[in-house]
């Protein structure tokens, strides 16, 4: 196994730890957002860009839009309830 | 070995996360690295030592590449993984609509 | 149960969990030396037989066609269940609010924003067609384009006005496109039936490795998938937008 495998596993283990360890839902974005990008740059260091490019559309671009939406319109109906 | 153990590093990290959540939106994004643990076991059982990545565009059609069934089981599993974040979200919203919090912990009984 | 006794509770399984996994995984192949005969046939197969040169595209669309018919139907199923879990609820204010929202503008966004919108937007829609388009030949196909087109579509919203973006976008086209999709692939599918072969078998002629139509069905389903993966993720984002779209800004 060459070093870039390894340094990218063990990138990829400390980002998914900090995923996990971030509480706020809007900051965890960001990093689930940066833990996506360094899982991509572990499946080109397996010899598999197309994964690498689903994942990089996938987990960069969709996901955090999606939470990101979410969050403001559960944030537009706190302020609405409040009314 | 090493990959293998980082799959079982991140399952039980992100079911951690899930156990000890407090906020819907976080779970779903915990279960998020659940789903990432199922890719890096995938990749590391088809690489081939020595392997190039399976698009012949350019390199010969002899030399060893990396095994391309597993990439496309994984392409689907992040698929469908961008759709049950998309309905786990949509499901959040709905409850935070109900129940009027995004605590797990404090979410009610269901109601018919 | 109290918080206390579920984490302690939940750290044992987890520990369990994971001396079991760690046992399994010992069982596995060595790293590096894949056993599964599989590996070796599929490019072979994809490259002398089929004209593909993105094994993992042809796997994808050909060998383990079926399979991505399922993954396809999840997406419109994903859609589907967002827009009936969020829909419900705009029918009930959209009468008291329709009238109001259309009086009611939404912040301008700053010219910085606007003027790279309208600078990205078509570099990303040549993008997302390309990889679309040439999926059988580099690495991509229907998925990873499909999401780069709604994310062109989403950057329209992202660097434009918010009210203005809704009235131009119509909903109707974009379940029209999703269900196009859907259907093109499963009669591609049973197409096969049709010729007189397996359903989902490879039934167009299969050019010459490397041009854009080589691989029979190949570039087909991938354009299919391609349109259906695009309007499913642009209906769930909007479906998602619109809640907050309808509400308009105080």
């Amino acid at each position: 196994m060459s070093t870039l495998q390894t340094v990218c596993l063990v990138a990829v283990a400390v980002a998914g730890t900090a995923t996990v360890l971030t509480r706020d839902p809007l900051r965890q974005t960001v990093s689930s957002g940066m833990f996506g990008l360094t899982l991509a740059v572990l499946f080109l260091a397996f010899g598999a860009p197309d994964v690498a490019l689903s994942q990089i559309v996938v987990a960069g671009v969709a996901v955090p839009v999606m939470v990101l939406l979410a969050l403001a319109k559960i944030r537009t109906d706190e302020r609405r309830s409040e009314e | 070995m090493f990959a293998y153990m980082v799959a079982v590093w991140l399952l039980l990290v992100g079911l951690y996360g899930v156990i000890t959540s407090r906020h819907l939106v976080h779970l779903v994004l915990c279960l998020g690295v659940m789903q990432a643990s199922t890719y890096v076991l995938l990749l590391a059982i088809g690489w081939r030592a020595g392997g190039q990545a399976p698009i012949f565009a350019d390199i010969s059609s002899r030399t060893p590449v990396v095994d391309p069934v597993v990439q496309a089981l994984t392409l689907t599993d992040i698929v469908v993984e961008a759709t049950v974040v998309a309905v786990l979200l949509a499901l959040t919203v709905q409850a935070h609509k109900r129940f009027g919090t995004c605590d797990p912990d404090a979410l009610g009984a269901l109601r018919g | 149960m109290t918080p206390r006794a579920r984490l302690v509770l939940g750290l044992g399984s987890l520990a369990a969990l994971g001396a079991l996994l760690l046992w399994a995984v010992g069982g596995l192949p060595d790293f590096g030396h894949p056993r599964g005969p599989y590996a070796d046939l599929a490019p072979k197969i994809m490259l002398d037989e089929r004209h593909v040169t993105n094994a993992v595209t042809g796997v994808t669309f050909d060998l383990r066609g079926f399979d991505t018919l399922g993954e396809e139907l999840i997406l419109f199923v994903a859609a589907l269940g967002a827009a009936v879990l969020l829909r419900a609820q705009r029918s009930e204010r959209a009468a008291e609010e329709a009238a109001a929202a259309e009086e009611r503008r939404g912040p301008a966004t700053t010219d910085a924003l606007r003027a790279l919108g309208a600078v990205l937007v078509g570099p990303v829609l040549l993008l997302g067609i390309y990889v679309v388009v040439h999926g059988a030949l580099t690495p991509g196909g229907g998925f990873q384009g499909g999401v780069l087109l709604a994310g062109a579509l989403l950057l329209v919203y992202a660097a434009g006005q918010v009210a203005g973006v809704q009235r131009v976008r119509p909903v109707a086209l974009v379940e029209i496109a999703d269900a196009v999709g859907a259907a093109a692939y499963m009669l591609v599918a049973i197409a096969g039936l049709v010729f007189g072969v397996a359903a989902m078998d490879n039934v167009l002629p299969l050019g010459t490795t490397g041009s854009l139509l080589s691989g029979g069905t190949v570039p087909v389903l991938s354009v299919a998938v391609g349109v259906e993966v695009t309007a499913a993720v642009t209906l769930i984002l909007s479906e998602l937008v619109d809640q907050m779209m309808l509400r308009g800004r105080e």
